[in-house]
């Protein structure tokens, strides 16, 4: 048939001798039986992997943590769409027009709410700086404000016991007020200090030496994991039965309450309201009711004599129709106020994006740091796995040579080892995603910070993903290193 | 034309600059069925003679035909799989891999076949009768013998059922007793039919095949063939058809 002169193999005898590839899973099969081998060997070298694994697992997990808290803090103090409108020194070149600018008055709101149609609600507020009184303690809220009751729906309160004041009360300024919890705290005590929860409605608060009637009280306002936590061990005091209640109650002080993180929420709670108009009238109409000796009872309505009363708001918040309107809101508030502060730029803006900004770059941040370290930890992982390969590959040479000679092609070899190499990966990478849970409830029990953990699956994928990469690319070199070797001196090699 | 047919092959190393003829311009034929040995002392070129016709190194001149085809312009993916289906090797270490038992050391030149796990299995414990050890199936290579390992050694290398087997010092590593033993294995499968290539520095081993070809210095020095004066020991009538002049 077929003479000597052919170069190459003929077509049919080619065919004769077609090579099959080695099947794919007894390859993998071979790789497991390496590894169960060596099992300790193997497990040293998985070690990187699992390490690195577990540890982009959980830096993800506690940025995505922090993530949340964060919008939850957002939300809870208004959203995106709050934009505050604050007084501001003037320009360089406005200065010398200092004595006409007028600051923000109740007019501006007018115009506002006129000239503005971006704009949804306008709250303006009166800030009072305030000592408060009540049950013989003293105590500064963080906020003591005269505002309409739209601050209510602006600053996202919801009054829990008792009634806003209403626009009736603001018109005729009275001394009525709403708190929040904290306050109720500092004066009268917290429920789990007391035993039980006091609604002081209907007491009686001095502010700044006058005094207030209580009408209503906010909600307790906290984390989601804060309330999670206090409903756990409300379940568990109930579980307990009354004798064990002190106890349990003294306990959860120390970690409870103001926390770092649940700081701003802290914050919310340490807020008195009061109307707007009462709050001019008692603290800003330059008649002092409360004040020491001189006036008596004579000054009762003393709005009347406010000519050296002081009319500036602390400042406007304002809600916008729409996030995405933001830039023209602005420009439209922007103009109503330039003209009512007749080209005066006595005001600023404050948007929460300038917030929102923030906390993006600071979550950016730290997945990028915490993704570095796990990243540099994964790839020191693979260098491991590329070691053991390389003195895997040289302890088998002879095997090697052997399979050569019985007729593995290079192609078998070079896959033989990469499987291998990417097998010990693979099972690092498992044992990695199980050991990132528990690393993650281990730094939780640990150090419990404001704001959960949580693993999210595209974490957990992409360490994955990321170790099976690591296990090919650290698998390449030791199997062309091992597909090259010459069978003839392999099966020399002693 | 003859199973093995190699023309004018030559195998030069440059060492340093100098040139070495481990092989000089070879010629041989080897007929289907035959049972030959190769002869040398060490250093003459019998192995590099072995590794070019098994495939597991090409010459630097001639050409060489198994089986018809042309293996000198093969790929290295090409000859791996001649080496798989068309040669058998048994070495003088027995080259066993030894965290495999003896049935999966047999299988594993049907793995890199492609072969079914069931005819695998089958065609493992098929050979491993043929050289008497089907009940050490389950055993590790260092649990038998030097002699069971080399059936072993010899039953993987028959089991893709090659057109040629080549022995390098089968019986290097064995006591004469083992040897014999294993000699006369091969020449029960030589009387099968098989085509057997003894290679040996051993005048002695290598008397047990009609055919002799000498190698001294990279060059045949002589050329034996019982057949052709009728003094063939083997019951079986060889192939008269001897080397090329």
């Amino acid at each position: 048939m077929k003479k000597p002169h052919l170069p190459h193999l003929p077509p049919e005898s080619a065919a004769a001798v077609r090579h099959s590839t080695m099947n794919i899973w007894i390859t993998v099969g071979v790789g497991f039986r390496e590894i169960w081998a060596h099992k300790f060997r193997s497990l040293l070298t998985m070690l990187g992997i699992i390490l690195g694994v577990a540890s982009l697992v959980a830096m993800s997990a506690l940025v995505k943590g922090m993530e949340n808290g964060a919008k939850e803090a957002l939300v809870a103090i208004g959203g995106l769409e709050k934009v505050r409108v604050e007084p501001q020194e003037l320009p360089p070149e406005q200065r010398h027009l200092r004595d006409q600018a007028l600051g923000l008055t109740i007019n501006d709101v007018r115009a506002l709410a006129a000239g503005a149609p971006l704009v949804t609600r306008i709250s303006p507020e009166m800030r009072v700086p305030a000592n408060v009184s009540a049950n013989g303690k003293n105590f500064r809220p963080f906020i003591c404000s005269g505002v309409w009751p739209v601050a209510l729906e602006m600053s996202e309160h919801t009054v829990l016991h008792g009634r806003m004041f209403n626009d009736l009360d603001d018109e005729m300024a009275r001394s009525v007020c709403v708190i929040g919890t904290a306050t109720r705290d500092e004066l009268w005590g917290a429920p789990d200090q007391v035993g039980r929860e006091i609604i002081p409605v209907g007491e009686t608060l001095y502010i700044n030496g006058v005094p207030f009637t209580i009408i209503g009280m906010f909600q307790h306002y906290e984390s989601e994991q804060d309330r999670k936590r206090r409903e756990a061990e409300a379940a568990a005091r109930a579980a307990a039965g009354p004798p064990t209640q002190n106890a349990g109650l003294s306990r959860d002080r120390g970690r409870g309450g103001r926390g770092r993180g649940n700081f701003i929420f802290w914050l919310k709670n340490a807020t008195i309201y009061m109307p707007l108009n009462t709050a001019y009238m008692k603290f800003r109409s330059g008649v002092t009711l409360a004040g020491f000796g001189g006036r008596g009872g004579g000054g009762g309505n003393g709005g009347a004599a406010g000519a050296t009363g002081d009319p500036r708001l602390s400042s406007l918040e304002l809600k916008i129709m729409n996030v995405d309107l933001l830039p023209q809101a602005l420009q439209q508030v922007r103009n109503v106020l330039m003209s009512t502060h007749r080209g005066i730029e006595d005001f600023t803006f404050r948007t929460q994006e300038d917030w929102a900004e923030n906390i993006n770059t600071f979550i950016r941040n730290a997945r990028l740091s915490g993704g570095l370290i796990a990243g540099i930890s994964l790839i020191v992982g693979g260098i491991g796995i590329m070691n053991i390969m390389l003195a895997s590959i040289s302890e088998r040479v002879r095997e090697i040579g052997i399979r050569k000679s019985i007729g593995a092609s290079t192609g078998d070899i070079f896959v033989q080892i990469l499987v291998e190499s990417v097998v010990i990966a693979v099972l690092g990478g498992v044992a990695g995603l199980a050991a990132s849970l528990a690393l993650v409830t281990g730094i939780s029990s640990l150090s419990p910070t404001g704001n959960a953990p949580v693993i999210t699956a595209g974490a957990m994928s992409l360490a994955f993903a990321f170790s099976v990469v690591i296990g090919v690319l650290a698998g390449l070199v030791p199997a062309i290193k091992a597909a090259r070797l010459d069978p003839i001196q392999a099966l020399r090699y002693e | 034309m003859a199973l093995v047919e190699v023309r004018n092959v030559s195998k030069i190393y440059h060492l340093g600059g100098e040139e070495i003829r481990a092989l000089d311009n070879v010629s041989l034929d080897i007929e289907a069925g035959e049972f030959i040995s190769i002869i040398g002392p060490s250093g003459s070129g019998k192995s590099t003679l072995m590794h070019i016709l098994g495939c597991l190194d090409t010459p630097t001149k001639g050409t060489i035909s198994l089986d018809g085809v042309m293996i000198q312009g093969a790929s290295p993916r090409q000859l791996a799989a001649i080496r798989n289906q068309k040669i058998g090797f048994v070495f003088q270490f027995f080259n066993l891999l030894p965290k495999l038992n003896v049935v999966q050391n047999v299988e594993l030149p049907m793995i890199y076949a492609g072969c079914s796990a069931r005819e695998r299995r089958e065609r493992a414990l098929e050979a491993l009768e043929a050289v008497g050890l089907a009940n050490r199936s389950k055993h590790r290579p260092s649990q038998l013998s030097g002699g069971q390992q080399q059936r072993v050694a010899i039953a993987r290398a028959l089991v893709n059922r090659p057109r040629i087997v080549f022995a390098d010092e089968p019986t290097g590593n064995l006591d004469s007793h083992t040897g014999e033993a294993i000699l006369a294995l091969f020449r029960q499968l030589s009387t099968q039919g098989r085509t057997i290539v003894l290679v040996t520095h051993d005048p002695e081993i290598a008397a047990v095949t009609p055919r002799r070809i000498e190698i001294r210095d990279g060059k045949i020095a002589a050329k034996v063939d019982l057949t052709l004066a009728g003094l063939d020991r083997s019951p079986r009538s060889g192939p008269a058809a001897g080397a090329a002049p």
